[in-house]
């Protein structure tokens, strides 16, 4: 911005007050504007200065409006395989210590017997289902539950279980066992889940 | 003309003192002093009874929740043609007003007009016409609002801009595409289970999330209008946190497809992804700078979550956070000069903001339960998740802490928030 133009800008604002505007004598002009759909918020306005009339546009039905999808009941049907209900018997969760994903030993016994079954049965599908408390961001909780998911993939592959049968995957904290927001449920919380497929 | 007029105005016209009159009818719960605050009555639109919305309380809404306005009710109707009584003004310590009215078209339609003065210098600022029907009179009252702080401030307005959040009500899990102030939502898509970080495409027509209905994460992406979606990844593991490119032709995402969480670039039309981090341990939550160079990400690789930042084709990997043992959530601003992020304290969870120039930190909020930031297209607030007195809310907050304003809308749990693009036409 140069001194001149300041100047001279100045001068236009002082003019402008000085001629005035008289009452009611500010027309508003319906100058036929560009179509605003929704959300645009610039394009076709004209930049109304002090001495400029008002410009019209058009506020048309919004283009962008949001068509619901509704996803309820689209739950896939489990497969039917006599493999899916896993070993008999056998707990189907693990449970870990705050912000750990190391296997507590009064579980081994827990994942011995699930490669047991899978080694004896090659078909077998298991999905390790990582979860955790609900503190902290639901994105690196995510990561966390993965980290547990893994650890007990781990634990099955050390006993000789072919990787190839065990998908990891992670809830985070989006799938809580109990809810609350003490210990008693945050450590029902931190597991691992065998999900036979 | 307008910018330096604007300009003129901020310098002659920072006075103080206005008292704030509360639109009682219009819940909006916005707290907090902001030092700079231009104080502008908004004078009921004439004739605004006649409309199912309530314009004029909206755009005052706005301006508020701005944290740059200070706005006040003079008490007079007047319309767009009428010249406001200055002297009268000027008693009243506030240095511009908005005029305007609503009229009610032969065939249905709304003709909505507003003029904003300066009652500094006496001076017409401009106004402008709208045509509209009912479903758009929301839409209108924001855009006057965007006009309003773009001729006061030189900024743009991000009133008329949408916001995508999440809600759950028992297993019901809904994600939501609303106004920037939370009204006016509608459902994009219900599930039986959990949707979890939505993410606006630069475009503003689509949203890429994570869905967890096919029992493990899977990324989508989703056109608002059509309602179709695509997945853009389901390899096995997990997949989740998607990140666009500003060009909108790729997105980053974490993978767990080769062991670990780690963070790959794929293109939005799907194919091959390309990994981009590796480390033994957890990368996640990446986000693009808005030049497209580099990504800011999360990562556990020295004993705790910080924030790293990788050129976006790979390469040397250099830390950003250094305080505290648990940094999350990185977002930047459009100018990229700020990082947002959520930072533990104790046993809070702290909305933060760090100076990337100077690397100075600060923390924003009052709350102990703050998630997910993103920025405003125009860079000039912050939209979070958090808890007020239990129970999960959505919040915007000025840079500098001073103005946090609740969102209304749904009621028991509400959460992932992401602020929309400025839209073009």
């Amino acid at each position: 911005m140069n001194k001149t133009f300041i100047s001279l800008l100045l001068a236009l604002l002082l003019t402008a007050c000085a001629s005035g505007v008289k009452l009611n004598e500010v027309p508003v002009v319906d100058k036929k504007g560009s179509d605003v759909s929704s959300g645009t918020s610039g394009s076709g306005m004209s930049e109304i200065s002090s001495s400029d009339s008002s410009s019209s546009q058009q506020v048309q039905q919004p283009k962008s409006s949001v068509e619901p999808v509704n996803s309820l009941g689209n739950d896939k049907a489990s497969n039917q395989d006599n493999l899916s209900a896993g070993p008999a018997n056998v707990e189907k969760i693990v449970y870990f210590d705050y912000d750990s994903y190391t296997i507590k030993p009064e579980f081994q016994s827990t994942i011995e017997a699930h490669a047991q079954f899978l080694k004896a049965n090659n078909r077998a599908k298991l999905s390790l289902e990582g979860h955790t408390d609900e503190r902290g961001g639901r994105e690196y909780n995510l990561a966390l539950g993965q980290k547990r998911a893994d650890a007990v993939r781990q634990g099955l592959t050390l006993l000789g279980v072919n990787a190839a049968q065990v998908e990891t995957v992670s809830f985070g904290e989006e799938k809580p066992a109990m809810q609350g927001n003490d210990e008693s449920a945050f450590s029902k919380n931190r597991r691992a889940e065998f999900f036979y497929k | 003309m307008t910018r330096l007029v604007i300009a003129l105005f901020a310098l002659l016209g920072l006075c103080f003192g206005a008292t704030h009159t509360a639109y009682a009818e219009f819940k909006v719960e916005i707290s907090g002093v902001g030092i700079t605050q231009i104080p502008i009555g908004i004078s009921e639109f004439k004739g605004a009874d006649i409309a199912p919305q309530k314009i004029t309380q909206i755009v005052a809404a706005d301006l508020e929740r701005s944290g740059q306005f200070k706005t006040s009710n003079p008490g007079t109707s007047i319309d767009e043609n009428t010249r406001p009584d200055f002297a009268t003004l000027k008693s009243k310590n506030i240095d511009g007003l908005l005029t305007g009215s609503v009229n009610r078209l032969a065939d249905g339609r709304y003709d909505i007009r507003y003029r904003l003065w300066d009652t500094v210098r006496n001076q017409d600022l401009g106004g402008q016409s709208f045509i509209a029907f009912t479903p758009d009179l929301r839409l209108v009252a924001h855009r006057i609002a965007d006009q309003i702080y773009e001729k006061m401030t030189g900024d743009k307005g991000i009133f008329s801009t949408r916001i995508t959040y999440i809600t759950q009500h028992a297993n019901r899990h809904m994600l939501w595409v609303s106004d920037a102030d939370g009204e006016n939502a509608q459902a994009a898509l219900t599930s039986p289970e959990p949707i979890i970080s939505p993410s606006w495409s630069p475009n503003g027509n689509e949203l890429a999330y994570v869905s967890f209905e096919g029992r493990k994460p899977v990324v989508y992406i989703h056109d608002v209008s059509t309602g179709k979606r695509r997945v853009l990844a389901n390899f096995r593991g997990s997949n989740s946190a998607p990140a666009w490119s500003p060009d909108g032709k790729s997105l980053a995402v974490t993978l767990t497809k080769e062991g670990g969480s780690q963070i790959f670039i794929i293109d939005a039309k799907g194919g091959d992804p390309r990994r981009i981090t590796q480390s033994g341990g957890i990368d996640t939550e990446p986000v693009f700078t808005s030049d497209g160079s580099a990504i800011y990400f999360v990562s556990d690789r020295g004993g705790s979550p910080q924030i790293y930042r990788i050129p976006s084709f790979g390469g040397p990997v250099q830390r950003v956070t250094f305080n505290g043992t648990y940094n999350i959530s990185p977002t930047l601003s459009p100018d990229g000069k700020w990082m947002a992020y959520i930072s533990r304290a104790g046993n809070s969870f702290k909305l933060s903001l760090m100076d990337l120039v100077t690397d100075k930190v600060t923390t924003l909020t009052e709350t102990t339960h703050d998630e997910k930031p993103s920025f405003a297209p125009n860079g000039k607030l912050i939209l979070y998740a958090t808890k007020v007195q239990g129970k999960e809310a959505l919040m915007t907050t000025t840079l500098d802490g001073k103005i946090s304003a609740k969102l209304s809308g749904q009621t028991s749990t509400i959460r992932e928030p992401h602020w929309g693009p400025f839209l073009k036409p």
